[in-house]
C-alpha cells in the first residue's frame, strides 16, 4: 500500500495524459459519427436502389465484424498492402487512424439509430406539414427532427457509453489511450515496473466519466420530456 | 360562384381503381358532406383534393384556375404544389398535431414559415409576427379554447386537439376547408364540441367539405350531399332529397344502418 501511494503521482499523471488522449478520440468520434451517421441514414432510406443497397452492404460489413480488426486494417492496409503509408508510424498517424476507424463504425451505429428514428415519426406529422404549406425541409427541421431526437435519445446514450469503453481497442494499433498509459508500468517505465495497478486503475476513470456522460443525456432526456 | 370544380377524376392504387370518374363541383359559402361505407374512395378524394396523391386521370379546378389536369405536365410542377395546396386546408381524423409546440404554436407555425418567404419579412419582422399571433388568438377564442392556448396537445382532450387542428387550418385561411372524419378518433361524449364549432364555421358560411359518419350532422349541416360507394359518386343532391327521397338500394341499405341512430 505504501509502496502505491508513492507511486501514486507518477502513475496518475501518465494515466492523465492517457486519458486527454482518449477524451480526443471520444470527442472526434462523436463529432465526425453523428454527421456521417445522418447521411447514412438518409442512404440507407434513399428510393434510388443503386445508393441504398451500397449503403445497407456497408452498413452491415461495418456491424457485423468486430472494431477491432476494422482498426487494424484501416491502420495497416494502406501501408502493407497499397505500400502506401497514409497515416505515418508516429503518435498522429495512430491517432488519425483510430479516429476514421471509430468515425467510420460508429456512423454506421447511429445510422441504424437515425433511420429507426425518423421512421418512427408517424406519416402524419409529414401530411400535415404538406398540407399546410410546408418545404420537405422545413418539415424536417421544424417538425420531424425533434421528434426524431427525442425518440433516439435513449438508444444513442447506450451507443456513447459503450463508445467511451470502445476507445481501448485503439490500444491495439498503439494509440497511447488510456489502457496504453497504465499498461506500461507492467513492463517498467518512470522508475516502476511489474505493477498490475494502474492498468486496474484505468477502470475508475471510465466509470467516473461514464457517470457524468449518463448523467448529461439523462438530463437530456428529461428535458425532452415536455412533450409526448 | 362555383369555387371547385372536380372533373372525371380517376385513381388507383396498384391495380385497384379506387376512384373511379368522380365528378361534382361546389358553391362558394356551401357545405358539401361526403357519405359511405370505409374504403368507398372518400379520403382518397379529399387526399387528391389537397395533393397528398396524384389523380391518375382528371381536373381539379378552384375559381377557374387549373389545380390539376392529368392530362397536362405544366400543372404538376412540383414547385408550384405548395402554393396550390393552399387552396385547401385539411383536418385529419387523428388530428396530427405536432407535439413539440403548444396549441397556439401549432396555429402560427406555418404561417410564420410562409412570410418568412416574402422578401419584406425582415424589415416588418415585428409587425408581422404580431399580425400572425393575433389572429391565432382570435381563432382560439373562436374554438373556445383561449385557457389552453399554452398546453402542449398531450395535455389537451382529443376535441380539444380536433379544434387546435381546425384553428391550425384556418390560420392558412383556405378557399376550402376539408374535414376527413374529424370526430371517428374522438370518444362520443367529445363529438359534440367539434361538430359545434364546424357548425359554427358553415353559419360563416365557410367553404366545407366534410367526410363523416356523422349521418345527422351530415344531413343538418350540408348544403349538398355525395354519398359514395365502390370508388363512385352513387348519389348526390340536396340532405332532403339524399337522406328523405333516396333513389339508389345501395344508398337505402347504406342509411338504413344508421337508423337506429336517429337521423
Amino acid at each position: 500500500m505504501e509502496l502505491i501511494m508513492k507511486q501514486m503521482p507518477i502513475v496518475l499523471h501518465s494515466l492523465n495524459l492517457g486519458f486527454i488522449q482518449t477524451l480526443k478520440l471520444f470527442i472526434l468520434t462523436l463529432l465526425g459519427a453523428f454527421p456521417l451517421g445522418l447521411v447514412i441514414a438518409f442512404g440507407s432510406m434513399s428510393r434510388v436502389k443503386l445508393l441504398r443497397y451500397p449503403t445497407r452492404f456497408i452498413v452491415w460489413i461495418i456491424r457485423g465484424t468486430p472494431l477491432m480488426i476494422q482498426l487494424l486494417i484501416v491502420f495497416y492496409f494502406p501501408g502493407l498492402v497499397l505500400h502506401n503509408p497514409i497515416w505515418g508510424g508516429g503518435e498522429l498517424g495512430r491517432f488519425t487512424a483510430s479516429v476514421v476507424a471509430f468515425i467510420i463504425n460508429y456512423a454506421c451505429y447511429f445510422s441504424e439509430i437515425y433511420r429507426g428514428g425518423i421512421q418512427s415519426v408517424p406519416i402524419g406529422q409529414e401530411e400535415a406539414g404538406l398540407v399546410l404549406g410546408m418545404t420537405k425541409s422545413q418539415i424536417f427541421f421544424r417538425v420531424k427532427l425533434l421528434q426524431m431526437i427525442k425518440r433516439i435519445v435513449p438508444p444513442m446514450s447506450n451507443e456513447v457509453i459503450t463508445l467511451v469503453k470502445d476507445t481501448s481497442l485503439a490500444r491495439i494499433i498503439g494509440f497511447q489511450e488510456i489502457i496504453w498509459a497504465g499498461q506500461k508500468f507492467m513492463k517498467g517505465d518512470q522508475g516502476i515496473s511489474g505493477a498490475i495497478w494502474p492498468l486496474f486503475f484505468t477502470a475508475l476513470y471510465y466509470l467516473i466519466f461514464n457517470g457524468v456522460i449518463s448523467m448529461l443525456l439523462g438530463k437530456l432526456e428529461k428535458k425532452l420530456d415536455f412533450f409526448r | 360562384m362555383t369555387i371547385l370544380d372536380v372533373q372525371h377524376i380517376s385513381k388507383s392504387f396498384h391495380q385497384t381503381e379506387v376512384l373511379k370518374d368522380i365528378s361534382f363541383s361546389l358553391q362558394q359559402g356551401q357545405v358539401l358532406s361526403i357519405i359511405g361505407s370505409s374504403g368507398s374512395g372518400k379520403t382518397t378524394l379529399l387526399r387528391c383534393l389537397n395533393f397528398l396523391e396524384t389523380p391518375d386521370r382528371g381536373v381539379i379546378r378552384v375559381k377557374d384556375e387549373t389545380l390539376f389536369d392529368a392530362d397536362d405536365p405544366m400543372t404538376q410542377k412540383p414547385s408550384e404544389i405548395r402554393r396550390k395546396r393552399l387552396h385547401f386546408g385539411l383536418v385529419f381524423q387523428s388530428f396530427n398535431l405536432f407535439p413539440q409546440y403548444t396549441a397556439i404554436e401549432n396555429v402560427m407555425l406555418a404561417r410564420t414559415l410562409l412570410e418568412k418567404g416574402d422578401p419584406s419579412y425582415k424589415s416588418r419582422k415585428k409587425q408581422i409576427l404580431e399580425e400572425i399571433r393575433s389572429q391565432a388568438e382570435g381563432l382560439m377564442e373562436q374554438m373556445g379554447l383561449t385557457n389552453r392556448m399554452n398546453n402542449y396537445p398531450h395535455q389537451l382532450s382529443g376535441g380539444q386537439c380536433q379544434r387546435v387542428a381546425i384553428a391550425r387550418a384556418l390560420a392558412l385561411q383556405p378557399d376550402i376547408l376539408c374535414f376527413d372524419e374529424p370526430t371517428s378518433a374522438l370518444d362520443p361524449e367529445l363529438t359534440g364540441e367539434v361538430l359545434k364549432v364546424i357548425r359554427g364555421l358553415a353559419e360563416k358560411k365557410t367553404t366545407m367539405i366534410i367526410v363523416t359518419h356523422e349521418m345527422a350532422f351530415a344531413r343538418d349541416v350540408a348544403n349538398h350531399v355525395i354519398f359514395m360507394d365502390d370508388g363512385r359518386i352513387l348519389e348526390q343532391g340536396e340532405p332532403t332529397e339524399v337522406f328523405g327521397n333516396t333513389k339508389e338500394e345501395r344508398t337505402r341499405q347504406f342509411l338504413a344502418r344508421f337508423q337506429n341512430e336517429q337521423i
